[in-house]
C-alpha cells in the first residue's frame, strides 16, 4: 500500500486528521491493545492447569451465576422503582427519588464495609433481629453467593432504575393510551407495549450491571467466604505467584464479558426501534387513602435501606477504634479517627497518593479523550472506527484483567518488545487509572460534542478564525459540560478506585482503599470508617460540583 | 338537549389545569352518522375536549352522554370509541398489521379472524399489500392511514380524531382530506375531530364547533358559519375578512367610509337589532374593482388607494385602503399599480356581527 492510500488520501485535512490520530492510537495500542496480547500470550502453557482446577472452573461457574443473578436482582428492584416514581405521586416521592441514588454515591469496597457493618455476623441489623426475634444464633451470615448478589443488588439496581427512568420520561405517553383505548389491560398493556418499547433501556441497564457484577472483586473478596470467583482468583494466582495461571485466568474473564456483551448488543440489534417520544405522562396521583399510606410506609422503608450504610459508616467513624465488641451500637465515640488521617504521617500518606494519582490521572484523561472525541465526532477519516472501538474498550474489560495486563506489560525494561518497566513504581497506578477511565471521559466529551451543530467549526473557520481560534472559542465552549463531567467522574472513580489498585500497589503509592482493607483487618474499624466518610463526601462534592457546573451552563 | 335518540352529547363540560380554565362549559353534539370538527387555534381546549370524550381525562363538572348513557365516569377502553392519535401513537414495534389487529386481539377475537379483519381494514384505506411492512417504513400519510384502520377496525361507536392531518405536507394534506371525509362516510360510524385548520374542517365536517379560549363560540354547519357568523371573532376566525362599522337599517346595513355613505345589503339581519350599530362583514369575494370611476358614488362606491399588489395564480390579490382605518383585500384580474386610485364596490350581500 503506497504512503497516500495509507492516510485515506482524499483530502489534506483527512490526511490530518488520520495524521493526529496517530499517537493517540498508539498509546491505545501499548496501553489497551498490547495488555491483553501480553496476558493471552502470557497464558499460553498454563490452559491444562486451568482446566484441571476445580476451583477455577468453579470459579467461572460462580462468575457467572453472580452476574446473571445480580442482573436478574437488579431488575427485580430497578424497573418496579422506576415505574413507581416516574408514572405515581405519593406522599414521599421526592425523599424517594433523591434517596434512589445513594448506592452511586458509595466506592465499590466502601459499600461492601457498610453492609458488614450492618449486615454482618457482628452486623447492627443482625443484632437487632437477632435479640428482637429472640434467636441464640445470628438469624444469617453475610457470605457466599447470596450474600454477594445481595450487595451487587443494593449498588447496581441503580444502572436500571437510572436507565429505565429516563426511557419512561421520554416515553410517548399516547402509545399507551393508544393501547388502552383500544381495549388492552393493564397486564397486556406492559407486556405488549410498553415493556417491549423500555427494551432498549432495560436492555442497555442490564449488559452494564452484567459487566459490573462479572468484575467485581469487592464483594466477593471482603466477604465471599469460600466462594471463589475469576476476579479473585486472579490475585491469588498473583500472589502465589503463579502468573501463568493468573493471565489463563484474565483471559478466560476477559473472554466472558467480551461474550457478554457482544449477546446484549445481539439482543438490542434485533430490535432496531426508536421509541423515543415527547414524553407528557402526567404523573397519576394516588388517590385511595390507604394505598397512599402504605406506599408512604414503603417508601420510607426503603429511603431507610437505602440510606443506612451511609449512616453507618458515618457513625461508625466516630467510634472509638477496639471498644466497639458485642455492643449492637459502637459505645464510645471520638473524633480522633479524622484527627488522626490528617496529622498522622502513615495514615495520611493515603489520601495524598490517592488524590495526587487520580488528579494526574484525570488530567491526563481530559487531554487525551478531549483530542480522541473531537477527532472521532468531527472528522472523517482512515482509522476513525478503530479509535472509537479502542477508546470503548476498556470498559469491556474487567478491572482485575486491566491490572494483569499492564502487569504483563510493564514489568520489564525491554524497548525491543515495546516493554518498560513501571510495575513496582509510582506510574504504575496513575497508568491503570487512566486505562480505566478513557471510556468514560471520552464518551462524556463525545456526547457533548455530537450536540454542537456540526458546521459551527467549519463557520468559525469561514470568518477566518485560524484552527486554533475556532478550537479555543467554539469546539471546546461547546463540549465543557461533557468535559466538566467526565473529568469529575475520572476523578471520583478514581480515588476511590481498589480493584486494580490490589494488584498492582506498592507500599509507597499505596492509595485510601488499600489501607482502608489495612485497617479492617487490623480491627480499626473507625479509622477505615473514617476514610470510607471521606470518599463517600469526596464523591458527593464532585456530583454536587458536576450539577451546579451543568446548571450554571444552562 | 334535542336528539335524546341516540350519538354523542357533550354537556356544559368544564375542565381547569393548575387553575387555567382549559374547557369552559363546552356542550355540543354528534348525531348519528354525522361528521364534527371541533376547531380553534391551539389553547382554545379542543385537544383537551377531545381527550374528555376519548375518556383519557375527566371533566370537573358536566357530562358526557352517548346513546343516551352517561359516560362521564366511564374508563377509555369501556366507550368502545376509537381514537386517531395526533402523532398516530402507532406501536413502532409491530407491524403494520398487528397493529391494527391490537384492538381485536385485546378483545378476545382468534388469530385468523384478526388478521382477515385487520387486512380488510387496511384494504379499505388502501395499504393491502403493507401489512407485513414496520411501521417506521411507511410514509407519514401511510402512517395515518393505518392508524385510521387501527381505530376503524374495532368498529367503533364514535371514532375521534386528533389533528389528523397536521403531519402532512401541504400537498398531501389536500389529497388526504377528500380521502378522509370518504372513508369516515362510509364507515358509517359517527366521527368527531380536532383542527386548527378551517380547510380541514370546511373540507371533512358536516357540522363544526368553534372554540375559543375553552369556550364554543359558534356551532354550524361550515356554511352558517362563514355567511352568518354570530360574533367578530367567528367572523375573523373563518376565511379572510375586514370588519367595517355598520348600523342596521332592516335588511341592509348603513356604511360610511371617509364621507360617502351607502346601504349594504345583508345575508342574515337577526343579531343586530334594527337601528343598531355592528360590523359588517367583508370578504375579498364580495368586493368588485372598478375602473376609471365608473363605478361612481351612486353605485354603491367607494375611492379606494391600492397599497400592494400579490400575484396569485387565478390573478391579483390588491390590498386598498378606503380611508386611515378602513383596509380592504380584493381580487382582480387587471393589473393596477401600487398608489394609483381605483374604485371599489359591493356586489353581494354581507354578513353583519355585532
Amino acid at each position: 500500500m503506497t504512503v497516500t492510500g495509507w492516510f485515506g488520501g482524499r483530502s489534506r485535512s483527512e490526511r490530518l486528521a488520520t495524521l493526529a490520530a496517530l499517537p493517540l492510537l498508539l498509546v491505545l495500542g501499548w496501553t489497551v491493545v498490547y495488555p491483553n496480547i501480553a496476558v493471552i500470550a502470557g497464558s499460553f502453557g498454563h490452559w491444562r492447569e486451568f482446566a484441571e482446577s476445580p476451583s477455577d472452573v468453579e470459579a467461572l461457574k460462580n462468575s457467572i451465576i453472580i452476574a446473571v443473578a445480580s442482573v436478574a436482582a437488579s431488575l427485580a428492584l430497578g424497573v418496579p422503582l422506576a415505574f413507581l416514581l416516574t408514572r405515581f405521586d405519593f406522599p414521599g416521592r421526592t425523599l424517594l427519588r433523591a434517596a434512589a441514588l445513594l448506592p452511586a454515591a458509595l466506592p465499590p469496597l466502601v459499600g461492601v464495609i457498610s453492609f458488614l457493618f450492618l449486615y454482618g455476623d457482628t452486623g447492627v441489623i443482625t443484632r437487632v433481629t437477632q435479640i428482637v426475634l429472640g434467636l441464640k444464633d445470628v438469624p444469617w451470615h453475610l457470605n457466599g453467593i447470596g450474600a454477594i448478589i445481595f450487595i451487587h443488588a443494593y449498588t447496581m439496581y441503580v444502572y436500571v432504575y437510572l436507565f429505565v427512568s429516563a426511557g419512561l420520561e421520554r416515553y410517548e405517553s399516547s402509545l399507551d393510551e393508544a393501547a388502552i383505548g383500544l381495549g388492552a389491560g393493564t397486564f397486556r398493556r406492559l407486556t405488549r407495549v410498553t415493556l417491549p418499547l423500555l427494551t432498549p433501556a432495560i436492555a442497555g441497564s442490564a449488559l452494564l450491571v452484567f459487566m459490573s457484577a462479572l468484575g467485581s472483586f469487592s464483594a466477593p473478596y471482603v466477604f465471599g467466604g469460600g466462594v471463589r470467583v475469576l476476579s479473585t482468583q486472579i490475585l491469588n494466582s498473583k500472589l502465589n505467584d503463579a502468573i501463568g495461571l493468573a493471565y489463563v485466568e484474565t483471559t478466560v474473564l476477559a473472554i466472558s464479558a467480551v461474550a457478554g456483551l457482544m449477546l446484549f448488543r445481539w439482543l438490542e440489534g434485533k430490535r432496531a426501534y426508536v421509541a423515543a417520544g415527547k414524553g407528557g405522562a402526567r404523573r397519576r396521583p394516588v388517590h385511595s387513602r390507604l394505598a397512599r399510606i402504605g406506599l408512604a410506609c414503603a417508601a420510607g422503608l426503603i429511603v431507610l435501606i437505602l440510606v443506612l450504610p451511609h449512616l453507618m459508616i458515618v457513625l461508625v467513624s466516630f467510634a472509638k477504634d477496639g471498644a466497639w465488641t458485642t455492643q449492637v451500637l459502637p459505645p464510645e465515640y471520638t473524633t480522633h479517627n479524622y484527627a488522626g488521617l490528617f496529622t498522622t504521617n502513615q495514615l495520611w500518606t493515603p489520601i495524598r497518593n490517592s488524590i495526587v494519582m487520580s488528579v494526574l490521572a484525570t488530567a491526563a484523561n481530559v487531554v487525551f479523550c478531549v483530542a480522541g472525541a473531537y477527532l472521532i465526532v468531527t472528522r472523517k477519516f482512515s482509522g476513525r472506527r478503530l479509535l472509537e472501538i479502542l477508546v470503548a474498550l476498556p470498559w469491556a474489560i474487567p478491572g482485575t484483567a486491566v491490572a494483569l495486563g499492564l502487569l504483563a506489560t510493564f514489568n520489564t525494561n525491554d524497548i525491543a518488545v515495546g516493554k518498560i518497566l513501571l510495575v513496582g513504581t509510582f506510574w504504575i497506578l496513575p497508568l491503570a487509572y487512566f486505562v480505566r477511565d478513557i471510556p468514560l471521559v471520552s464518551q462524556a466529551v463525545e456526547g457533548s460534542l455530537r450536540q454542537m451543530d456540526p458546521s459551527l467549526e467549519p463557520a468559525a473557520r469561514g470568518l477566518g478564525a485560524s484552527w486554533w481560534m475556532a478550537v479555543r472559542r467554539v469546539v471546546l465552549p461547546a463540549a465543557r459540560p461533557g468535559i466538566v463531567a467526565g473529568a469529575l467522574l475520572a476523578c471520583v472513580t478514581a480515588v476511590g478506585e481498589f480493584v486494580a489498585s490490589i494488584v498492582l500497589y506498592t507500599h509507597g503509592n499505596r492509595p485510601i482503599s488499600i489501607e482502608i482493607l489495612a485497617q479492617l483487618r487490623s480491627y480499626a474499624f473507625g479509622t477505615a470508617s473514617a476514610y470510607s466518610a471521606l470518599l463517600i463526601g469526596l464523591v458527593l462534592i464532585m456530583a454536587l460540583t458536576a450539577r451546579i457546573a451543568e446548571s450554571r451552563m444552562q | 338537549m334535542s336528539n335524546a335518540g341516540g350519538g354523542l352529547i357533550v354537556d356544559a363540560i368544564a375542565r381547569s389545569f393548575n387553575g387555567q380554565q382549559a374547557v369552559d362549559r363546552v356542550s355540543f353534539e354528534v348525531r348519528p352518522g354525522e361528521l364534527v370538527a371541533l376547531v380553534g387555534a391551539s389553547g382554545s381546549g379542543k385537544t383537551t375536549t377531545l381527550r374528555i370524550v376519548a375518556g383519557y381525562e375527566q371533566p370537573d363538572s358536566g357530562r358526557v352522554l352517548f346513546d343516551g348513557e352517561d359516560f362521564t365516569r366511564l374508563g377509555p377502553a369501556k366507550r368502545g370509541f376509537g381514537m386517531v392519535f395526533q402523532h398516530y401513537a402507532l406501536f413502532p414495534h409491530m407491524s403494520v398489521i398487528d397493529n391494527v389487529a391490537f384492538g381485536l386481539e385485546a378483545r378476545g377475537v382468534g388469530r385468523s379472524e384478526r388478521r382477515q379483519r385487520a387486512g380488510s381494514a387496511l384494504d379499505r384505506v388502501g395499504l393491502g399489500g403493507k401489512g407485513e411492512r414496520m411501521v417506521q417504513q411507511l410514509s407519514g400519510g401511510e402512517q395515518q392511514r393505518v392508524a385510521l384502520a387501527r381505530a376503524a377496525v374495532i368498529e367503533p361507536r364514535l371514532l375521534l380524531l386528533d389533528e389528523p392531518l397536521s403531519n402532512l405536507d401541504p400537498t398531501l394534506r389536500a389529497s388526504t382530506r377528500d380521502e378522509l371525509r370518504t372513508t369516515l362516510k362510509e364507515s358509517k360510524a359517527p366521527a368527531l375531530f380536532v383542527t386548527h385548520d378551517q380547510d380541514d374542517a370546511f373540507a371533512i365536517a358536516d357540522r363544526i364547533v368553534l372554540l375559543s379560549l375553552g369556550r364554543v363560540l359558534q356551532t354550524g354547519s361550515p356554511e352558517d358559519l362563514y355567511d352568518r357568523p354570530a360574533s367578530r371573532q367567528v367572523a375573523m376566525f373563518i376565511g379572510h375578512a375586514t370588519l367595517i362599522p355598520a348600523r342596521r337599517n332592516g335588511d341592509a346595513a348603513v356604511v360610511t367610509i371617509d364621507g360617502t355613505t351607502h346601504s349594504i345589503d345583508l345575508t342574515s339581519s337577526s343579531l343586530v337589532a334594527n337601528g343598531g350599530m355592528g360590523a359588517i362583514v367583508l370578504r375579498p369575494e364580495a368586493v368588485e374593482i372598478v375602473r376609471d370611476d365608473a363605478g361612481g358614488d351612486a353605485n354603491n362606491g367607494w375611492r379606494a388607494t391600492v397599497v400592494n399588489r400579490r400575484f396569485a395564480g387565478a390573478g391579483f390579490v390588491y390590498r386598498l385602503r378606503l380611508d386611515h382605518e378602513v383596509v380592504i383585500d380584493v381580487a382582480s384580474r387587471d393589473r393596477i399599480d401600487a398608489g394609483q386610485t381605483v374604485g371599489v364596490r359591493i356586489t353581494r350581500p354581507v354578513p353583519m356581527v355585532p
